[in-house]
């Protein structure tokens, strides 16, 4: 692959052009004091960086979760956890896994790799992305103090009402749980505008629609539905259900003309979107790792990205699913189970596509490679389980056991979790600049393909066999015990796979072998930096000609110059097929995101107990709002200037 | 110890069923699991031959050829979302044929039984055209093999889901609505349900028991069910009702034919004649009932029940008294 382009390949040298990148050096540098620098931070490798760190952290906090509850279970009658500690372990787990670590690590990603994949300089709203993660860092301790102050949220991640109302569930515990739901929300919301926006609008000269990565198409397509599905729970959990548990409104309350099916419904008009929200991106992780591998497209790039269209709008079609044993007609029911079972197609579609690609192409088997085979494996079964719970009189047998336990963590665990390592192994080398360890990281992989596998099989037998979801223990006449003890074995195995992986990473981060800007062979714009990238991304801007930029025959890549080098200027595209349109001027460093998020902070934690938190937090916001938005002045030579670029300059 | 309490009572299992709605969602279990199998193994095949043809040709040194591949990849991805597609409308078909023979109920006026939801114990009440006839008990359902038997469900306080998986599917309880579901057993035997809605701290331990005999057999009990307790005769008995009468018991508890008559917890005008207590917790014997009542929140952490201090002779009339209700 050394023949292909690389960065270096096609920078001019020469001095005028080191004179740019003086100047670059100069516009981007961060604040003296590193503190500062950290805080003041909006430069999207910044954050997606810390933003990633923070996700796995949840990720292994919420998975310590599930393995006290493994052991608890693993024997009947066990007396590890009481029933009290029991249902905070299996809320927080599910509300962080969800909330804290699926859905924001996919988001996390995005804002890293999205900017680099599309060729611009930096992400669409800088100091939202910034606001963005702070305030899911607040929502996320937030969750955590909770629960290791035995105040953790204890009516499940889905806090059915009533039993997550005020009578049923008195003191704080659910309140946070509202309140960190709408922490994520928040991160999450702004974070899909940003990605919308600089997918739309941001891309590379010539990269047109047609010309976009697999994966920056499923952060599209997750970042539309994130808009449509999240206002949803936001609006049930921060607006009623805080309400009823705060100011005794009675949305929920039967008694008094509320209804506790209408928060299921709000629920899941967001909770079933979520999954796909969750596994699409990973989707897009197995395209690219597919086509790196394989050394060869993937087959079928329109019928892939209509497939992840399709997935995005029918999964708005499914939520009823999770209520067949509520009171919905007949005939509704049926419209939710063909639409629960049809969505298996795009999906079927996908996996096709990518065994034609490893068909027709020279795989290689690196552990990003293992990882993409291994989510086939895993994922499928999830899928096919997934089918069968479609069907309303099977489902109203396994609905609620754990059957559906196995089915879920199959879905999650082999479409979000496996694509995210393989993630991992594929995209470390671009922003650590070093390689992972191949030996580390298979033993990562067998191990985390073997435990997944032991703890999750045995929970479909345990459903079938009757056992039903959240409890907290069972008796011992069941029968059930083996297969949990089983299961926790399989639980033991996972927690020593990711161990090999923190090992993996804390070594390499230091001791790695040191990568090229493109140590894979890789097609994509993001290998056409250096690694890590510098904090411009790209100067001058690469000009794209095809779908597979760094495999142009002839190795050598057009490039559009012309952006000014003496502020943070991007060029704008235009949407279909990204002709330059305009250059935009972003913001440079600043706190205000950071205080905007203790605004954000101080107003939802504090209404916990006490509503008018929302008046002093609104106050503390205006202040901010203010200090974000101040004018920076315009220079004198940019007061008329409509900034139209004459076009892309090819060289 | 387990004699007619536990034992015997664990057939709690999807793929036993006993009734004619268990049966078939059984059988399409098999169907839907057999399809499943060979998909994915198929899935499997193609992707390890993918894995495999791609070294084999490497080991010869091919190249790889478009105008080869292309064709190919594009026969073998419609056929296979083809086939996908014909499966998942078999078993969309299979599916829809289930669900429409098993939703109406096969006989006009059933025997029915109003079942209420409660945190974390089963209220049953047998349903009768004159209010002599109605009888009301707990966590325990007897009910006549071969008939089927509607359910008319009601919640209280939180969502709980009545499941007994030998017989048929679930169905919520939910505060303010009126759901309604049958079966029918068609084998003479116990079998197990367990709430399947998390309802909070003891949903783990809220279950009941379903005992379908033969018709003669269920008159026989529902008879005695409808008749008040008898009046102690010996003076233990005697004294462990006054007792129940005299102390916290009653606050809580009816017992049909003394002046006990709350509906907070659970009726026990015939305990002894249940099988287990606690809802399907423990075995209904003499040891098990003197740990429960004198500490229930060591069994049930979080049950609305409070300890009860009660003097050794105390204690001992009670049981006595409570095992005679037969």
């Amino acid at each position: 692959m050394s023949d292909r382009t690389t960065s270096v390949d096609y920078v001019p040298t020469s001095e005028p052009y080191d004179a740019e990148l003086a100047e670059l050096e100069r516009t981007y540098e961060p604040h003296a004091n590193p503190f500062w620098a950290w805080v003041t931070s909006v430069d999207h490798k910044s954050i997606g960086k810390r933003y990633i760190i923070t996700c796995f952290v949840f990720f292994i906090l919420a998975g310590l979760n599930a393995g006290v509850m493994r052991l608890q279970l693993a024997r009947p009658e066990n007396h590890i956890v009481g029933p009290d500690r029991y249902n905070q372990l299996f809320t927080v787990h599910g509300t962080a896994m969800m909330f804290l670590f699926a859905v924001p690590v996919m988001t996390a990603f995005a804002t890293y790799l999205v900017p680099l994949m599309v060729g611009t300089k930096e992400v669409a709203y800088p100091r939202l992305n910034a606001f963005g993660y702070w305030t899911f860092l607040i929502g996320g301790v937030f969750l955590f103090a909770g629960l290791y102050t035995n105040t953790g949220p204890d009516a499940g991640w889905f806090a059915y009402t009533p039993l997550s109302g005020p009578e049923y569930s008195p003191g704080k515990r659910v309140d946070i749980w509202a309140q960190v739901v709408t922490f994520t929300e928040i991160a999450a919301l702004v974070a899909a505008v940003e990605m919308i926006v600089t997918i739309l609008k941001m891309r590379a000269p010539g990269m047109s629609l047609n010309r976009i990565p697999l994966y920056v198409w499923s952060i599209l397509v997750v970042s539309f539905m994130i808009v449509f599905a999240m206002p949803s729970v936001a609006i049930a959990s921060t607006a009623m259900l805080a309400m009823d548990r705060l100011v005794a409104t009675h949305f929920f309350n039967r008694a008094e003309g509320g209804d506790p099916l209408l928060w299921q419904h709000l629920y899941w008009f967001f909770g079933h979107p979520e999954v796909y929200i969750m596994f699409i991106p990973g989707l897009g992780f197995v395209s690219q790792i597919v086509e790196t591998f394989t050394q060869r497209r993937v087959f079928g790039y329109p019928v892939m990205v209509l497939s992840l269209f399709v997935t995005g709008f029918v999964a708005f079609g499914l939520w009823v699913h999770h209520m067949f044993a509520t009171p919905i007609p007949q005939l509704g029911r049926t419209l939710f189970t063909a639409a629960s079972v049809l969505i298996a197609v795009p999906s079927g579609i996908q996996i096709f596509c990518w065994i034609a690609t490893i068909w027709a192409g020279r795989p290689r088997y690196a552990t990003p490679m293992l990882f993409a085979l291994g989510f086939i494996a895993v994922f499928t079964i999830g899928g096919l389980t997934g089918v069968m719970i479609a069907s309303v009189p099977f489902d109203l047998q396994v609905h609620d056991t754990y059957f559906v336990v196995a089915h879920f963590h199959y879905v999650i665990l082999g479409g979000v979790v496996f694509p995210l390592f393989g993630a991992c192994y594929y995209w470390f080398p671009k922003i650590t600049g070093r390689m992972l360890s191949e030996t580390l990281g298979k033993w990562h992989f067998w191990l985390f393909f073997v435990g997944v596998n032991v703890t999750f099989f045995p929970m479909h037998l345990l459903g079938l066999d009757g056992m039903p979801r959240r409890v907290y223990t069972y008796l011992p006449e069941m029968g059930w015990g083996n297969l949990n003890l089983i299961a926790t074995m399989g639980a033991v195995t996972i927690v020593a796979s990711v161990a090999v992986f923190l090992v993996n990473v804390a070594k390499s981060s230091v001791a790695g072998v040191v990568a090229g800007d493109d140590p894979w062979g890789a097609s994509g714009l993001e290998w056409a930096t250096s690694s890590p990238p510098p904090a411009w991304n790209f100067h001058p801007l690469p000009v794209v000609t095809s779908r597979a930029p760094l495999w142009e025959e002839g190795g050598e890549m057009p490039v559009a110059t012309g952006l000014a080098t003496d502020r943070r200027e991007v060029l704008i595209t235009t949407a279909l097929d990204a002709v330059p349109d305009n250059r935009h001027e972003h913001p440079g460093e600043s706190h205000w995101p950071l205080v905007m998020a203790i605004a954000v902070g101080v107003t939802f934690i504090g209404a916990v107990w006490n509503p008018w938190a929302y008046v002093v937090g609104f106050v503390i916001s205006a202040v901010a709002f203010a200090g974000w938005g101040w004018p920076r002045g315009t220079k004198p030579e940019d007061q008329v200037t409509t900034g139209r670029l004459p076009s892309a300059e090819a060289r | 110890m387990l004699q007619g309490g536990l034992r015997g009572a664990l057939n709690q299992s999807v793929l036993e069923a006993s009734g004619p709605q268990a049966a078939k969602v059984e059988k399409l279990w098999w169907f839907a699991f057999t399809t499943a199998a060979i998909v994915y193994v198929l899935t499997m095949a193609a992707l390890w031959w993918a894995t495999r043809r791609a070294r084999r040709r490497e080991l010869r040194g091919e190249l790889l050829d478009d105008a080869y591949a292309e064709p190919r990849m594009t026969r073998g991805v419609t056929w296979a979302t083809a086939a996908t597609l014909v499966i998942l409308l078999l078993f969309l078909g299979a599916d829809l044929l289930v669900g429409r023979t098993l939703s109406p109920i096969p006989k006009k006026q059933p025997l029915t039984i109003e079942l209420t939801g409660h945190q974390w114990w089963w209220e049953v009440q047998y349903a009768d055209t004159s209010p002599h006839g109605r009888f009301t008990t707990a966590n325990e359902i007897h009910i006549p093999v071969g008939e089927p038997v509607l359910f008319v469900l009601e919640a209280t306080d939180v969502i709980h889901s009545f499941w007994v998986p030998n017989l048929a599917g679930k169905k919520d309880l939910i505060p303010g609505y009126t759901q309604s579901v049958w079966f029918q057993a068609d084998t003479a035997g116990v079998y197990r349900g367990q709430c399947a809605e998390f309802c909070g701290l003891q949903h783990a331990k809220m279950a009941l028991q379903v005992v379908a005999e033969p018709r003669t057999k269920y008159e026989e009990w529902a008879t005695k069910q409808r008749r008040p307790a008898e009046n102690a005769s010996d003076p233990t008995a005697s004294r462990g009702r006054e007792v129940f009468l005299t102390g916290t018991c009653a606050m809580c508890h009816a017992i049909e034919g003394t002046s006990a008559g709350s509906h907070a917890g659970p009726d026990l005008t015939h305990l002894a004649s249940r099988r287990t207590i606690a809802a399907g917790t423990l075995p209904n014997t003499r040891g098990a009932l003197a740990g429960w009542i004198v500490d229930p929140q060591r069994i049930k952490p979080g049950t609305r029940m409070p300890p009860n201090y009660l003097k050794p002779q105390d204690l001992d009339a009670l049981l006595t008294y409570l095992q005679s209700l037969k």
